[in-house]
């Protein structure tokens, strides 16, 4: 005996039972009106034999009874179905499995074609007990499909699954369970229950698949029972082999998906097994995952989400418009917490990637969507090759995947820009599509790549699928919409297509090229005649309607076409659909009001028309109309507006995607799919604004944790209470948190010493975040220290009067800000306040420097000064001056800005010197210097190149004025030939999306020899990429491109010691980075280094109470993120560089540059 | 998730139903009907459906649609993959995945749909593991069955589930062990009128016979895996072994499976294998046209293009075709108003030329679009891209087994598609004002 038959076997007693219900059944069964029956059935049986096996030879193959079974419907009597169904189940009571068999099969083969074989539920459900595996499984199709129906009988084949359940086979348990928990009798859910809990805790994987499998099944049969599953489900969670996982996780979405403390345990064992999951499990587990994450983590495109509108994928551009006014606040928002990705978070990104490669679409798709929703903006591309690859598959996936790609084009327009091509369209495609990856295509289009898209537009207009062209129509007219440069391409050609022969064509061109006339109708008087004629030949009402209403609001731009038209049109009113006519009377009102010498009569007809016409919203209009603008002697007050509300300017309308907006739903779902919430559908939660506390995904035994240091350092936490206790929050509030606990503490704190422990205590902060070091002795050094600040902060309200009344103003001035940063707002607002002040100040000053040297020297407050370079200065200021003044002499229609910099630009460096000196707080030697003298030059274009024009530029690191967020740039041309150039202007700017440049005005004359300076302001985004544009003169064009070092991109902020430390700890962990190095020959001073530094990036020097180190502060020019820089000297020339920079390309880079300039 | 299956066939007849959950009328496919008639041809049936208190999710196959009723929310690609899934394993067991199989086979279809879903959630998908649960039909199978009573549905037990490798049974023995490879590659293009290209891509697969005893660890290598872009793998391959040495290391599945579909980087310009003449014309009056085709190699490293078929699907205007062709025959089907040009093999010297006349309805205007041509082509033993399996090393076994390679190029998508002549309007368009 096979394991599988031992899996049903019944006690002789169960089959005798099942066999006395089954004869009272079959008596039930039979109806008084066919009591023949009995005697068909005596006579069967007589001829049983040979009869059957006739029957059976016949009917070997499935194929015999679906022949048989037209013969059947057609006979569709009362008599002969009991007929039939009384021969099989004969043959069901027979000795013969393969009768047994014959039977089954007929009658499955009847389940299948849906007919109902309820009736013969007595005598299937005693063969459960049957030794052929075919019977029986065949037995179990027949119960799971019938026990609904007949509970009572159902029940009786409990037992042999109860057996089953205790059975040694582990096979032969799990498929007890599963057909056990598959007959939906709600009598015996206390057995399932029972069943399910103790397959739960099973030793074979297989069989707690099995009971993840059940828990649904049993839910939906009992709700009640919801939380005695939630249990199972949370202790089936915590397996640990590939086997369960998909299934138990599937169990958790349909039973409890908002339970999601759950997964916390599991979370990481969840993420390392996915990969070994099988693929229908991951894609559960992983949109599971996206779920969770949304409400664990934190956003890590933070600073980019309120600018997500901008489209951009590329690194540097994900904060291109950061700058701008509205968005400012934003982004001092963001700043005030700088993002570090969770580790948890990255484990997730990691582990799912490979799945990309998956075979299953399903699970690329399911990949996707996670990426889509939970990753940095710049590692969701990773996702579109993927995505592309699927496009090759059935095209039903095709579908799918083409609208989750128009929703995710439509945000992240960059990350499919490289596939454009795999979205080209073939004349083998089905229509529905095409007309996906017209949408695709649509979105997809941008400046650049505009004329490539309307090319393949063009041809997809010939095709002979219409329903395609019209939407290929409406693509051409969105792209006209949204791309400016071609608007009048693309109305020209829309032009072309009203020849057409094709009206559908027509009709579409009309309704495109009216809602782009809207836009700009002055210009287009031409394109409304030519329509206008078209009414003779466009029947489409649509259309019809469209060049009605055109001709109706720009009638003042074709005044004699329009009433030529209404008085056609007033001809065939009659004729006409009601959307025709409502435009009829439309166009007649607006003529009247405009033009009512000619017009008045045909309107009037019109609207005698209209009162008698059997639509009554057309009558109703009529009515409305005639009152309103033909004037009577009762005519009310609203007459006199009727101008104002026909002839109102009408905003142009906008043509949007219809899948705008549809990532509120998970990519990848039903509900987007449909663009409806669909039942049980799970929304996205938003991300958290500040995150949950990550330690309750640790567990205690870390035995697939491979998430190294972060957490084997919370892991110690855990071990110590009182530890953990002051740490409860981590990540980015963790450090925002004991900033502010550090700083109270050290305001607190014995006066003397205030500035010194405050130092300190962040240092200690500075090693805790720092991942690698989890010496003991230092944990015990930090832990100290932790604990005295921890008992200096408790109840900080509660102290704060006493070190008031203790304490200077300077540390009341403290307090509050401390309390600012506990609100959790302002406090950045307040420094940036601070520093804008700082910098207006600067700028008066400027201006008064500008004025007089003498003045500002007086300003300043500490004596200690460099008079060398500032003589220096002076004296090569004064040359400048000389020569811009010569200049202006020269060319009195050059505009002041251009010069002024060149003025300025000294002074401000002065200015700079004395904001440095004057905000010190601390009592050391203010030894700012200025950025050196010499300033860079680059070559812009050469004087051969340039065919006798040279220019030259430097970057004058002074802010520029029309843009604060713009790096001016001083441009220097030459006129080396004998000729004068004429007309130098900038034109045609390529630039990297986000980047803007402000040109300088026209210079319109360059004598021979002669040299002039302008200033021209570029918005780099920081970014190094190069701005590239041309330099036009009156006779030629150049390609030049500005492209910045990476210091050019900042520029100086000014603070004190204890503003940069707190900032610095505020960039930590991946926002630091650090480089040992050799000082070069020169800059072994601290003056050197000094100079040094501030050439090679445009930052100004942060007073230091030691002399080992120096320090530096800056923020970027266009998005104001801050950059701090550090060199500790220590013996010999060895020194240690550290750059703390929330943007890390600008952090390494800058590193580079200085190393570089450091070490020569 | 996936609540009921309904196979429904060109006719509109419900002719399989199955259910896992409780039973869904069949009154629900009414939606689907309703839509299907909306949609006009099969392929423009959206796979969403919404049908009131369902959705109902299906797969066009074989002309047979497979239509799942969905209850509450499930990703829909989801319900996609595992409808086609299904459907390749009737394609594996019987053959053929038609209406007339499934219908000779109604019980092993039930049995099969019975294990491959639990309550809706997909349990034993793996062929290997169907396979042993429930044995395929063959003939001389069925011989035996109707003779002996025996049945289909294997006495052993589905191991494979249970263990970690669940695309293998453990136990396989062949006494001649072979494992065969076949790099199948298919251009994609899209060909202007001028036959340069717009367009065009590789896709490739390699498919895999290995029929080896016991539980051979296979690692294949390539003379260029860099030319591979984009790949997806059978779950068998070891992700990390290909990230890092860029080598297929499998224990492989028992038979037939596909072990790796790629995508060729598009960085390397595909080698166009023929190049296409085409002109096609109407004229304004005499309601006829005329048609001038020639079709040569180009680019073929040598090898033989094979098998070239041109399809032209003419404008519904075209009555009839009078053409001579060089070369091969053609068939017009006025019908369905295709032109099919069965070349077969390209020959250097003697360019293969179709041309003549094309009748025009009378009196109809002359079709505006001129039609594009769809092209299917073979090349044996070569792999269009230049991918080269270098070498196939077994480990765990003792035997040597026999390997083979084999490399076949066809033609995928591959039109060529008419330049039109508003294109020329259009551009020229661009600097002119319209005078009106």
């Amino acid at each position: 005996m096979t394991p599988m038959q031992k899996l049903l076997q019944l006690p002789v007693n169960a089959v005798n039972i099942v066999k006395t219900v089954q004869a009272q059944a079959q008596e039930e069964a039979r109806s008084p009106v066919l009591t023949p029956d009995s005697i068909q059935q005596n006579w069967y049986s007589a001829v049983q034999p040979e009869e059957l096996r006739n029957l059976k030879v016949a009917g070997t193959g499935g194929g015999d009874s679906e022949e048989r079974a037209p013969l059947e419907e057609g006979v569709t009597s009362a008599q002969t179905q009991p007929l039939r169904h009384d021969d099989l189940k004969e043959m069901l009571d027979s000795n013969k499995d393969s009768l047994k068999l014959e039977a089954m099969k007929r009658i499955v083969a009847m389940i299948a074609r849906g007919k109902n074989a309820s009736d013969l539920f007595p005598a299937v459900v005693k063969n459960v007990a049957c030794k052929n595996i075919e019977v029986k499984k065949l037995v179990y199709v027949y119960l799971v499909r019938y026990a609904e129906e007949q509970q009572d009988l159902a029940l009786l084949s409990i037992s042999t699954f109860q057996r089953g359940l205790k059975d040694p086979n582990q096979l032969i348990r799990a498929s007890a369970l599963r057909v056990l928990s598959s007959i939906r009798v709600t009598i015996i859910v206390p057995i399932m229950m029972l069943a399910i809990k103790e397959a739960a805790s099973d030793m074979s994987p297989y069989v707690r698949k099995t009971a993840a499998h059940a828990i649904p099944k049993l839910y939906s049969l009992d709700p009640e029972q919801k939380d005695q599953l939630i249990e199972v489900i949370e202790k089936l969670l915590a397996d640990k082999t590939t086997l369960v996982a998909g299934s138990v996780v599937m169990a958790f979405e349909e039973v409890c998906p908002e339970r999601i403390d759950l997964i916390h345990k599991n979370y990481r064992k969840l993420c390392n097994l996915l990969i070994d999951v099988e693929e229908w499990g991951q894609v559960v587990i992983i949109n599971m995952l996206t779920r969770y994450a949304r409400t664990q983590f934190l956003n890590p495109n933070v600073n980019e989400s309120l600018l997500e509108e901008s489209g951009e994928k590329a690194f540097y551009g994900s904060d291109d418009e950061e700058g701008k006014e509205e968005k400012a606040e934003a982004a001092a928002l963001a700043k005030r917490k700088p993002y570090v990705m969770d580790p948890d978070h990255r484990l997730l990104l990691r582990n799912t990637k490979p799945l990309l490669q998956s075979r299953n679409a399903a699970v690329v798709m399911a990949v996707a969507q996670l990426y889509f929703h939970l990753a940095p903006k710049a590692e969701v591309g990773v996702i579109a090759k993927a995505l592309v690859r699927l496009m090759r598959s059935h095209s039903e996936v095709q579908y799918v995947v083409l609208q989750n790609v128009a929703t995710m084009t439509i945000k992240r327009r960059g990350m499919f820009e490289p596939y454009l091509k795999s979205f080209y369209i073939r004349s083998t495609d089905p229509t529905q599509i095409k007309i996906l990856k017209l949408e695709v295509l649509t979105n997809l289009a941008n400046e650049t790549n505009i004329s490539t898209i309307l090319r393949e537009f063009q041809t997809y207009i010939k095709s002979m699928d219409k329903d395609f062209v019209a939407a290929t129509i409406q693509a051409i007219g969105r792209c006209a919409t949204n791309i400016g440069e071609v608007r009048d391409t693309c109305l020209n050609g829309l032009v072309q297509l009203l020849s057409n022969r094709d009206e559908l064509v027509v009709a579409e061109s009309v309704v495109v090229i009216k809602k782009l006339l809207q836009m700009q109708p002055e210009q287009h008087s031409d394109i409304i005649k030519h329509m206008a004629k078209l009414t003779d030949n466009i029947q489409v009402p649509m259309a019809r309607a469209s060049i009605l209403w055109l001709i109706g609001e720009y009638c003042e731009h074709v005044p004699k076409i329009a009433p030529d038209v209404l008085r056609k049109m007033a001809k065939t009113f009659t004729n006409e659909e009601d959307i025709v006519k409502l435009q009829i009377i439309n166009l007649a009102a607006k003529l009247y009001l405009t033009n009512s010498k000619q017009t008045k009569l045909l309107t009037q007809y019109v609207l005698n028309l209209a009162k008698y016409d059997q639509n009554y919203d057309i009558r109703d209009r009529a009515r409305f109309i005639r009152q309103l603008i033909v004037p009577t002697d009762k005519s009310g007050a609203l007459s006199k507006y009727a101008k104002k509300l026909f002839l109102a300017l009408k905003p142009a309308p906008v043509l949007e995607s219809p899948f705008k907006d549809r990532d509120h739903f998970q990519l990848g779902s039903l509900s987007h799919l449909l663009n409806a919430k669909a039942g049980g559908y799970q929304e996205l939660p938003d991300w958290p604004e500040t995150a949950p506390d990550p330690s309750v995904r640790n567990v205690e035994v870390p035995e697939w944790t491979k998430c190294s240091s972060r957490e084997k350092r919370k892991e110690k936490k855990v071990e110590k209470p009182f530890y953990s206790d002051s740490e409860e929050e981590s990540g980015p509030t963790e450090s925002a948190d004991s900033e502010s606990d550090s700083a109270s503490g050290s305001g607190s704190g014995s006066e003397s010493e205030e500035s010194g422990s405050g130092s300190e205590s962040e240092e200690s902060r500075e090693e805790s975040e720092s991942e690698q070091e989890d010496k003991e002795d230092e944990e015990d050094k930090r832990k100290k220290k932790k604990k005295t600040d921890r008992g200096k902060v408790k109840a900080p309200a509660v102290e704060s009067p006493e070190s008031e009344e203790s304490s200077g103003a300077e540390e009341k001035n403290r307090a509050q800000k401390v309390k600012g940063r506990r609100s959790g707002s302002e406090s950045e607002s307040e420094e940036e306040e601070e520093s804008e002040s700082e910098s207006s100040r600067s700028e008066s000053e400027s201006e008064s420097e500008s004025e007089s040297d003498t003045d500002a020297k007086k300003k300043k407050k500490a004596p200690v000064t460099k008079p060398p370079p500032k003589q220096a200065k002076k004296e090569s200021k004064k040359e400048k001056k000389e020569m811009s003044l010569l200049d202006l002499d020269d060319f009195e229609p050059t505009p002041s800005p251009q010069v002024t910099p060149v003025n300025n630009f000294l002074s401000s460096s002065l200015v700079t010197d004395l904001e440095g000196l004057s905000l010190t707080d601390t009592v050391m030697a203010p030894t700012t210097i200025a950025p050196s003298g010499s300033v860079k030059t680059y070559e812009l274009l050469h004087r051969i190149t340039g065919e006798g024009l040279g220019v030259e530029y430097c970057f004058s690191r002074q802010p520029f004025s029309p843009d604060a967020h713009m790096v001016a740039v001083q441009i220097m041309f030459t006129n080396n030939t004998n000729a004068e150039t004429k007309n130098l202007h900038v034109e045609d700017p390529k630039l990297q999306s986000g980047m803007r440049i402000k040109e300088f005005p026209e210079i319109e004359l360059l004598p021979p020899g002669e040299m002039v300076t302008v200033v021209m302001g570029i918005d780099f985004c920081d970014s190094t990429q190069a701005a590239n544009f041309q330099l036009c003169t009156h006779i030629r064009k150049f390609f030049v491109s500005i492209q910045p070092p990476v210091g050019e991109l900042m520029m100086p902020v000014f603070m004190t010691e204890n503003e940069f430390k707190k900032e610095q700890g505020q960039l930590m962990g991946m926002n630091e980075i650090s480089e040992k190095l050799t000082l070069g020959e020169k800059c072994q001073n601290e003056h050197g280094i000094v100079q040094r530094v501030t050439s090679a990036a445009n930052v100004s020097r942060v007073p230091c109470g030691s002399d080992k180190e120096c320090r530096f502060a800056g923020k970027t020019v266009s998005s104001g993120i801050l950059v701090l820089v550090t060199v500790a000297t220590k013996e010999e020339r060895a020194a240690q560089l550290t750059v703390n920079c929330e943007k890390m390309v600008i952090g390494t880079m800058l590193v580079k540059d200085i190393l570089q300039a450091l070490t020569q | 998730m996936i609540h009921s299956l309904f196979l429904i066939n060109s006719s509109s007849d419900i002719f399989l139903e199955k259910h896992w959950k409780s039973v869904i009328s069949r009154s629900v496919c009414d939606y689907f009907f309703e839509v299907q008639e909306k949609a006009g041809e099969a392929e423009n049936v959206p796979p969403v459906i919404h049908a009131g208190h369902h959705y109902l999710i299906n797969i066009y196959r074989e002309k047979i649609f497979f239509v799942s009723v969905i209850q509450s929310e499930v990703p829909p690609l989801f319900v996609i993959e595992f409808l086609h899934h299904v459907a390749e394993t009737f394609q594996d067991y019987f053959g053929e995945c038609s209406e007339s199989a499934i219908k000779d086979n109604v019980v092993i279809v039930y049995e099969l749909l019975e294990e491959m879903l639990d309550n809706g959630f997909p349990l034993a998908t793996e062929s290997n593991i169907l396979k042993e649960l429930i044995k395929p039909p063959n003939i001389l199978r069925s011989v035996v069955n109707s003779i002996t009573g025996s049945c289909n549905v294997g006495e052993t037990l589905p191991t494979g589930q249970l263990s970690t490798i669940p695309w293998r049974r453990a136990g396989v023995k062949y006494t001649n062990n072979e494992a065969y490879f076949d790099v199948v590659e298919e251009i994609d293009a899209i060909l202007d009128k001028t036959g340069s290209v717009v367009f065009a891509e590789i896709q490739g697969v390699i498919d895999a016979c290995v029929n080896l005893t016991g539980m051979p660890d296979l690692t294949l290598s390539f003379m260029n895996p860099r030319l591979l872009d984009d790949v997806s793998f059978h779950p068998c391959v070891r992700f990390k072994r290909w990230e890092s040495e860029r080598v297929l290391s499998f224990i492989p599945p028992d038979g037939n499976f596909r072990l790796l579909s790629y995508h060729v980087s598009a960085q390397n310009l595909v080698a166009i294998p023929i190049y296409v003449k085409q002109n096609i014309s109407f004229f304004e009056t005499g309601s006829s046209g005329r048609l001038d085709i020639t079709v040569g190699p180009k680019q073929t490293m040598g090898k033989t293009v094979e098998a070239v078929f041109v399809t032209i699907n003419m404008p519904k205007v075209v009555l009839s075709a009078n053409l001579t062709a060089t070369q091969g025959n053609y068939t017009y089907n006025p019908v369905t108003k295709t032109l099919v040009w069965d070349i077969g093999k390209l020959s250097q010297q003697k360019l293969p030329n179709l041309k003549g006349s094309l009748t025009l309805q009378c009196g109809a205007p002359k079709p505006e679009e001129s039609p594009s041509l769809n092209i299917d082509l073979k090349i044996q033993q070569l792999a269009i891209s230049g991918l080269k399996v270098n070498r196939l090393d077994m480990y765990g076994e003792k035997y040597k087994p026999f390997k083979g390679v084999k490399y076949v190029s066809k033609a995928g998508k591959f039109q060529c598609m008419a330049i039109t002549i508003w294109l020329y309007i259009f551009t020229n368009k661009e600097n002119s004002h319209l005078k009106c």
